[in-house]
């Protein structure tokens, strides 16, 4: 009883110590997964693999070839791991970065629209956070809206906003942004209303007494209590932005972006050019939240406020 | 009365100073083009005199009280009546003066919401009653200068429809309509919707139980929360064809991750004093689980039910973009776009957001029944 609830002794087990923190068991479950997933590609491509074969009339094939050969089908149902890395390989390295076949130049045209859409909104959500929290008028009349906003599913306005702002003749980043900038501004203003609302009534009273105008205690107090918050909404924000990206670009014909190479390779069944885009947005979201993340880090430890 | 009630802010003194000088100008000036004045349409002047009348009347001091605030209301919705009806009947033609007017109704709408919200209310209703007054009157001035901007100044309906033709639209095919809700809300989202979220709560019981699973599972739940899953669109479409599951698929997959993380977090969200004092009680796992963790886990889980309700509508709606049978709100957005029937748009945008806010209603509803207990739903 005793022996086994005592935690393992280092020297005996290297990996014991290892699997107790979060990156031990991540490795396991990502490994597990990636297992997963070369099972799944491989059921799932027998079928057509197996039709092949009778249309070749090759009967009794082996085991092992029929799992090597449904591993690496040209269009296979479900592409395999090394499939994707091998064509975000040939798609990001290989090719010039200016090339239309590059997934770099796609990557890029989402990425701009991405960051300019994620400045638009977070701008715009820290200006309407500020009205708000000063007018009570604001407060009551626009704070409901803004959440009932969200419930609009704004992205089905995607395509109309694009087609219709390139009928007037605005076209290129602007109309992509503006989706972004729809879905980011949202996160960015609930958390700094909240953020900015977070000074205790004992400070306030404090600037009070140093007869503080209500521009100095918003820079002296409420802005810097804000900060915390609104890093962390600005990292739903930048994700959210990075979809509204994605979905502004599926209506513009498939020109350029990940969500037109999306909508491109469902066009043509090129599976694997779909999953290399889907897993180069998953980074890209990954890295552009972790960037944010470094940034929050170093701003909140000048500030004092790291934990 | 309430000394409060009687004085008004300095918000509301700009306010009202600015209906009473903006309808006295636009008395003076031209409503459309350049020959027809404002005093030549009866109901814009009465219209411009009662705002003048107010506003000047509210400046100075005088009608700050109940019925002063009730005639304000009924004056500036009296005007933006007038202006309506009058701008449809000369689109694309009208000038500063009926501008002029739009904007003295406008602040004194403005007035009205800014008494409003400096009322004290007594008793629990009037105030609940009042605040859901103040956004709703938001949003009636927004659609009202909607309409008069559109039709004012002549806007092409490809461009911005106004509020009264997507109206017309919305109740003349209302079958078309509620065809497409059929199949997006009522098929995909609602199962899709079920499924992913109930299997969501039960993978996080499961992982709950084992804690390797719950740090391994944890920080990569977390990682695709945040990623772009309405990618996997089109794969989905590709593998369950066009009809309704692949939406559902999509949803189920969009669902499944803020479900997952938010009741692992929620079921950590017990005490140990509280957890030992089921120990005490010698409470089994289950038992734990059902009475003690289960109700603490409630506003998480809430939590991410409505996460996902507005989820769900989205992921069924721009997977319809990726190929659907000749039904469907995503399909028809995205067809009547490209035939440039922009109403149509946006009565289905219209049905879409109330679909979506009832469906989140609903489920804040819910909460609010379930977890009357927590401090967030007694404050």
């Amino acid at each position: 009883m005793t022996a086994s609830t005592l935690p393992a002794s280092r020297s005996t087990n290297p990996f014991a110590g290892l699997m107790r923190g979060t990156t031990g068991p991540v490795i396991v479950v990502v490994l597990a997964l990636l297992a997963i997933w070369y099972v799944a590609a491989v059921v799932l491509n027998t079928p057509f693999q197996r039709d092949t074969y009778a249309r070749a009339n090759q009967s009794d094939v082996p085991f092992s070839q029929l799992v090597g050969d449904t591993l690496a089908q040209e269009r296979p149902v479900l592409p395999a791991p090394h499939q994707v890395i091998a064509e975000m390989w040939d798609t990001t390295v290989k090719k010039a970065v200016t090339s239309k076949r590059s997934l770099v130049y796609h990557t890029w045209i989402t990425l701009s629209t991405t960051l300019l859409g994620f400045l638009i909104g977070t701008l715009l959500g820290v200006l309407i956070a500020i009205g708000i929290v000063h007018s009570r008028v604001l407060d009551k009349s626009l704070m409901p809206w803004v959440i009932s906003s969200q419930t609009i599913p704004i992205l089905a306005i995607a395509p109309m906003i694009i087609v219709v702002l390139n009928a007037v003749g605005i076209s290129g980043l602007l109309p992509k942004a503006m989706i972004s900038t729809y879905l980011s501004f949202f996160p960015v203003t609930v958390g700094m209303v909240k953020g900015l609302r977070s000074p205790e009534i004992i400070h306030l009273d404090l600037m009070h007494t140093y007869s503080a105008s209500k521009l100095q205690a918003f820079l002296k107090l409420r802005l810097p209590y804000a900060v915390p918050y609104l890093f962390t909404s600005m990292k739903i924000g930048i994700a959210a932005s990075l979809v509204g990206a994605i979905v502004g670009e599926l209506p513009t014909g498939a020109v350029a972006g990940l969500g037109a190479r999306l909508l491109a390779g469902s066009y043509y069944g090129q599976t694997v050019q779909i999953w290399s885009a889907l897993i180069m947005a998953a980074l890209l979201a990954g890295s552009l939240v972790g960037l944010i993340g470094i940034a929050e880090k170093i701003t909140l430890k000048r500030m004092g406020m790291a934990q | 009365m309430n000394e409060c009630f009687l004085r008004p802010r300095g918000n509301a003194l700009i306010l009202s100073a600015a209906t009473g000088l903006l309808a006295l100008a636009s008395l003076l000036s031209n409503a459309f083009g350049d020959d027809f004045p404002i005093v030549s349409v009866p109901r814009l002047t009465i219209a411009a005199v009662l705002l003048a009348v107010l506003g000047c009347a509210f400046a100075l001091g005088f009608i700050r009280r109940l019925p002063g605030d009730i005639a304000i209301l009924f004056s500036s919705l009296f005007s933006a009546y007038a202006l309506i009806e009058t701008v449809s009947e000369h689109p694309a033609s009208s000038s500063g003066g009926f501008w002029l007017l739009t904007l003295a109704a406008w602040t004194c709408g403005w007035l009205f919401v800014e008494r409003l919200a400096a009322w004290q209310a007594v008793g629990l209703g009037a105030k609940r009653v009042i605040n859901l007054a103040i956004p709703l009157l938001f949003g009636v001035w927004l659609l009202i200068l909607w309409q008069i901007v559109v039709t004012g100044f002549g806007v092409p309906k490809v461009l911005l429809p106004a509020p009264s033709e997507i109206w017309l639209r919305l109740t003349g095919s209302v079958p078309t309509l509620w065809a497409d809700f059929q199949q997006t809300f009522l098929k995909a989202v609602l199962f899709g919707y079920a499924a992913g979220c109930g299997a969501g709560f039960v993978i996080a019981i499961l992982v709950d139980r084992v804690p390797f699973l719950r740090r391994g599972l944890l920080p990569i739940g977390n990682l695709v929360s945040a990623l772009p899953i309405i990618g996997v669109a089109p794969i989905m479409v590709m593998w369950f064809g066009f009809d309704w599951p692949s939406k559902a698929a999509v949803v189920i997959i969009m669902t499944f991750f803020p479900m997952l993380v938010n009741t692992v977090s929620g079921l950590a969200a017990s005490d140990a004093m509280q957890k030992d004092l089921m120990r005490t009680y010698a409470a089994g796992y289950w038992q734990t689980l059902v009475k003690l963790r289960l109700p603490m886990a409630m506003p998480f889980i809430f939590n991410a039910l409505k996460i996902n309700s507005t989820l769900a509508l989205i992921g069924a709606i721009v997977a319809e973009f990726f190929g659907t049978p000749i039904v469907g709100m995503g399909f028809r957005i995205s067809t009547e776009v490209g035939r440039m029937n922009v109403d149509m748009v946006w009565a289905e945008i219209a049905v879409a957001a109330l679909a979506g806010s009832l469906f989140y209603g609903l489920v804040a509803l819910l909460e609010k029944r379930l977890t009357f207990w927590h401090p967030s739903q007694r404050g």
